[in-house]
């Protein structure tokens, strides 16, 4: 079998049109919106502030606590069971994952930052959508950060390696998804996860493919991130 | 590798971003060298001293800080004391004998002094490296407040609140005839008349939302001018 044609019409490396937004939700300490095609993600951080329940508390550090959530009518007509559950749990840990790396909170120990990601609408590629929010939303918070984090899934369908899998391609029989982050000015993988089987060339090749999406993942961020400050002159 | 800036003086950078190239730069705070690069590890606005290269974060909480001045809202009524909220991720202890210059006898009401959601002024005297910190309300400037209003700023933003040896606040209580104390914080207490004090908040709000512009005392003192609208 070939895949000749996306099932949406992009090119094979060609992303979702993507919309980043900073600042979204007043009364949070640092918020931010990341929409890829039809999956939106919404993150607002709160913190750092005190930590409760205390013997979760490191001395040492500040802590970063991530929440993730897709909601209800979210999915494609199948209603979400809302609440937490074994898949966003997992969510959440290799999030908080990804996103550690890049933090230094040294300066709050005992303290925690909390991240909640909240998705209104999604087809496929929430967790990269929702990492591209919560990087964001962390600078806006005005943490310390070496780096922001771009996050974007590789992969095959049938014969192609392609980018930023839509719904139709990342549930394809005959078809692999690997969900990456990168910090973009040094390369380094924060989140590297696959659901499939892919060949050793054309692992090399969506591995390729993806660093080089990160970069025009950043743009858009820093875009976004500076927008919030163009808009008030007058 | 060339040397040079690749970025304007003023201009907002994202963490991550390279600001200068080549090793006659130096990192400053809020920033980072990265092999022979200056990079930026917040988001805010670069600041070039010859060759030091800053940041001025815009956003993010109070850091407590040895002889700031903040005002603070008791949470808890203690043994020896009490406890304030003083906008920041850490709460402050204010011990008896810092609280008021008169002598608190043995076991005396300590709600007498502060009670709970009061507010006062305080002066930091201790931050330990655990982040306990320590306040005192006796002493010149500092007091229990009573009556006006208390609004919240960004406390990166304070210092544009205050102006240059405090000429913008000095500004607006010339202008409302109200008395306003600026925590470093992020805390504002304005007390006057009533629409006075709507002015003022009015013109701490348009400070904060363009503290990162120049230009900032004019158009405060044509909006002041205007009765606080722009």
């Amino acid at each position: 079998m070939t895949y000749t044609k996306r099932f949406d019409g992009r090119k094979f490396d060609e992303t979702r049109p993507m919309i980043a937004k900073v600042g979204i939700i007043p009364r949070a300490d640092g918020s931010a919106m990341f929409q890829a095609g039809d999956t939106i993600a919404y993150a607002a951080v709160y913190g750092p502030r005190d930590l409760h329940p205390k013997f979760m508390q490191n001395p040492s550090t500040g802590i970063l606590r991530v929440h993730y959530n897709m909601m209800p009518f979210s999915g494609h007509g199948d209603r979400v069971r809302p609440g937490g559950g074994r898949r966003s749990k997992e969510i959440c840990m290799v999030m908080q994952n990804a996103l550690t790396p890049v933090l230094d909170l040294k300066d709050y120990p005992n303290a925690v930052v909390d991240v909640f990601i909240e998705f209104p609408q999604t087809d496929a590629g929430t967790r990269c959508a929702g990492l591209n929010a919560a990087s964001m939303a962390l600078a806006d918070a005005g943490l310390t950060m070496k780096d922001l984090v771009c996050a974007i899934a590789a992969g095959r369908v049938e014969d192609k390696v392609v980018i930023d899998l839509n719904y139709l391609e990342d549930s394809h029989e005959d078809g692999c998804d690997i969900p990456m982050a990168i910090l973009p000015s040094t390369g380094e993988v924060t989140l590297l996860q696959m659901d499939g089987e892919i060949s050793a060339e054309m692992l090399s090749d969506a591995l390729k493919l993806a660093n080089n999406t990160a970069k025009q993942i950043y743009d858009v961020q820093k875009v976004a991130l500076k927008e919030k400050f163009t808009q008030v002159k007058k | 590798m060339k040397e040079e800036l690749k970025v304007n003086d003023k201009d907002i950078v994202v963490p991550g971003e390279t600001i200068a190239t080549g090793m006659s730069f130096l990192p400053g705070p809020g920033t980072y060298r990265y092999e022979s690069n200056i990079v930026a590890q917040k988001l805010g606005m670069v600041s070039v001293d010859g060759k030091v290269i800053k940041l001025i974060t815009l956003s993010g909480k109070y850091d407590p800080k040895v002889k700031d001045r903040v005002i603070g809202r008791v949470v808890d009524v203690l043994m020896t004391g009490w406890r304030f909220d003083i906008n920041c991720p850490y709460s402050a202890v204010l011990n008896m004998k810092d609280a008021v210059s008169e002598f608190i006898p043995r076991g005396a009401d300590l709600t007498q002094y502060f009670n709970i959601s009061d507010y006062a002024i305080g002066m930091i005297t201790n931050v330990t490296s655990q982040k306990l910190v320590d306040i005192a309300t006796k002493g010149p400037g500092l007091r229990k407040l009573r009556g006006g209003r208390i609004i919240s700023v960004s406390p990166k933003k304070v210092p544009r609140i205050i102006g240059k040896e405090g000429s913008m606040v000095t500004l607006i209580k010339e202008k409302t005839g109200c008395d306003i104390v600026v925590g470093q914080n992020g805390l504002v207490w304005i007390s006057g008349e009533p629409h006075q004090e709507v002015v003022a908040v009015n013109t701490i709000k348009t400070i904060e939302q363009q503290a990162h512009l120049s230009g900032l005392t004019e158009r405060v003192s044509e909006m002041l001018a205007n009765g606080g609208s722009q």
